[in-house]
């Protein structure tokens, strides 16, 4: 089984454009949206949802104000400030650390299970797609991510695929690190600006950090030749394959409005081959 | 007054509009909060005069005083640490990167074995361009404690002046962090339909946080989904920027829009009197 992931640092570089076209082209796989917090693949891919299950990630605290004496340990306690001089607490400051249930002398402080979004099982027509929606302004996107990727190693092993495409969220953070963890290779989408290349550099030192082969596709690599220019010459002094270049295009514009995979949609006959030259890079 | 600019999804032109505001109006510092990826300093070429190291609190043990009892790792809600007892001595391990911070275990461990200790997470650089002030939160490659950086970039908001705070994209915490206390967000949009999908998820952190907000389209043209959408929340769209290859080819070369077209900063201000 071979683990396919798409990040790009900078948002809007195309990842998700790029996932749907991997979702055409490669045969027995399950796909995986891992941009939980704005994930966007259903809206190429169209799944129709099998399964749904709500995803409890940590825990939060309440505070009981009729076993309250107003001590204010817990508010000395809690260093995430989620506790105001009311007793309420914030929900989205709680890191559930849960240290405030064992410092209150009245046992006053209730835990409960926080339910921080849904994850769904689905089918699209280019295969199983396991994605997730998590709550507005919830925590523990990096648990859900992870919990994603299990579930699509149980669908590929059971259905004995082959790949796991997963679209990754944009950014460095703690979903991306969840993203990335133990994939056979990731590709790196970017785009000629200072802001593609500054947050490109900052993927690679990541992926470095965790040992795992990069490949580079440069997006829109028609709106600033210069750049572009710069970021293959970078590219072989880092020894990272660069495995190719996709021209700005209204066609792919237009698809991402329509709805549809670009490799659907389009009548580009050299943009598609120049894709699916890409995607056979990807595996070798 | 504090102006934060978020989006939901990446790459609709957050920094151009933080960038765009911070230039045309008066007395404004700008603060550059996504820390994954911050982009600020590419358009300004800031002079940095500061540099303040960003630190999370570690716990350290004391082996002398520990007694392997296995108490902080039953109570460690992230599961950061990890007790071997062997005989009357053993090991106890600790995995910084799933470290919240809470400082349970240094408060609760019952032989007092445990003391504070800092590890550095992130950095926050101040500068100046062009007379205004620059603050920017970095987060350092590999950990993720992204909101305690946030928080650190954002308490050098001065409140005599108008702060802009770019946000990171998403809808979780770093994106919180970043507009938790504004008077006000603009969300920047584009109209396709992942943009409003985004859109809508950033509305509701907005809603959630208790922040009035507005809508920039960028890269306008047949923009009637997200008009609907507005117009249905009632949330005011304050401009609209077309695509042009000239206004892509500028941000490309980090020069940002007002300087690029300085007939927008009319547009800017117009919005902030607005927003005020």
């Amino acid at each position: 089984m071979k683990q396919i992931l798409v990040i790009s640092g900078k948002g809007g570089t195309g990842k998700t454009f790029f996932t749907g076209c991997l979702s055409v082209i490669l045969k027995n796989k399950v796909i995986v949206d891992s941009d939980v917090d704005a994930a966007n693949l259903h809206l190429l891919l169209h799944p129709e949802v099998k399964e749904s299950h709500p995803f409890t990630g940590g825990k939060f605290a309440e505070i009981d104000i009729t076993k309250c004496s107003h001590c204010n340990l817990c508010r000395e306690i809690c260093k995430f400030n989620a506790i105001d001089e009311n007793f309420n607490i914030d929900r989205t400051s709680c890191e559930g650390c849960t240290i405030c249930s064992y410092v209150c002398p009245q046992n006053a402080v209730i835990l409960k299970e926080r339910i921080s979004g849904q994850y769904f099982i689905s089918e699209t027509k280019y295969g199983p797609l396991i994605h997730a929606k998590l709550g507005i302004a919830e925590e523990n996107s990096g648990k859900l991510v992870t919990k994603l990727r299990e579930i699509a190693k149980e669908v590929a092993k059971e259905k004995g695929l082959e790949h796991i495409i997963i679209d990754g969220p944009p950014g460095i953070g703690c979903p991306v690190m969840a993203s990335m963890t133990a994939v056979d290779v990731i590709v790196a989408i970017t785009e000629p600006t200072l802001s593609g290349v500054h947050d490109l550099s900052r993927v690679i030192d990541l992926a470095g950090y965790f040992q795992i082969p990069l490949k580079v596709v440069i997006n829109k690599y028609d709106l600033n030749p210069e750049i572009t220019l710069k970021i293959e010459k970078k590219l072989k002094e880092l020894q990272i394959e660069l495995i190719g270049k996709i021209p700005f295009s209204e066609d792919i514009l237009s698809s991402v409005k329509k709805g549809i995979p670009f490799l659907e949609y389009s009548n580009s006959k050299e943009l598609k081959e120049e894709i699916e030259k890409i995607a056979d890079k990807i595996l070798s | 007054m504090i102006i934060s600019v978020a989006s939901g999804k990446g790459g609709t032109g957050k920094t151009t509009v933080a960038l765009a505001f911070a230039l045309s109006i008066e007395n404004s510092q700008i603060i550059d909060c996504d820390v994954e990826e911050p982009n600020i300093h590419l358009f300004l070429k800031p002079e940095i005069k500061k540099e303040i190291p960003v630190t999370a609190v570690i716990p350290e043990v004391q082996k002398e005083k520990c007694s392997f009892c296995g108490y902080c790792s039953q109570i460690c809600a992230y599961n950061a640490l990890s007790v071997i007892k062997i005989d009357n001595s053993g090991d106890v391990l600790l995995f910084p990167h799933l470290c919240h911070g809470c400082e349970g275990c240094i408060v609760l461990c019952p032989e007092r074995a445990m003391t504070r200790g800092e590890r550095e997470i992130g950095k926050v650089k101040i500068g100046y361009s062009d007379g205004f002030e620059f603050i920017e939160g970095r987060l350092n490659i590999s950990e993720v404690l992204a909101p305690k950086v946030i928080e650190k970039a954002k308490s050098y908001v001065k409140p005599e002046k108008i702060s802009i705070i770019d946000a990171p994209p998403g809808t979780s915490c770093p994106t919180v962090a970043a507009i938790r206390g504004s008077d006000f967000c603009v969300l920047v949009t584009e109209p396709t339909p992942f943009g409003l999908h985004d859109l809508e998820l950033a509305y509701e952190v907005t809603k959630t946080l208790n922040v009035r907000a507005g809508v920039i389209i960028n890269k306008s043209d047949e923009d009637s989904l997200i008009e609907a959408f507005c117009r249905e929340r009632g949330i005011p769209i304050l401009l609209k920027i077309p695509f042009s290859r000239k206004i892509a080819k500028a941000y490309s070369m980090g020069i940002p829009l007002v300087k690029e077209i300085s007939e927008y900063k009319e547009d800017f201000r117009r919005i902030l009197e607005k927003i005020k």
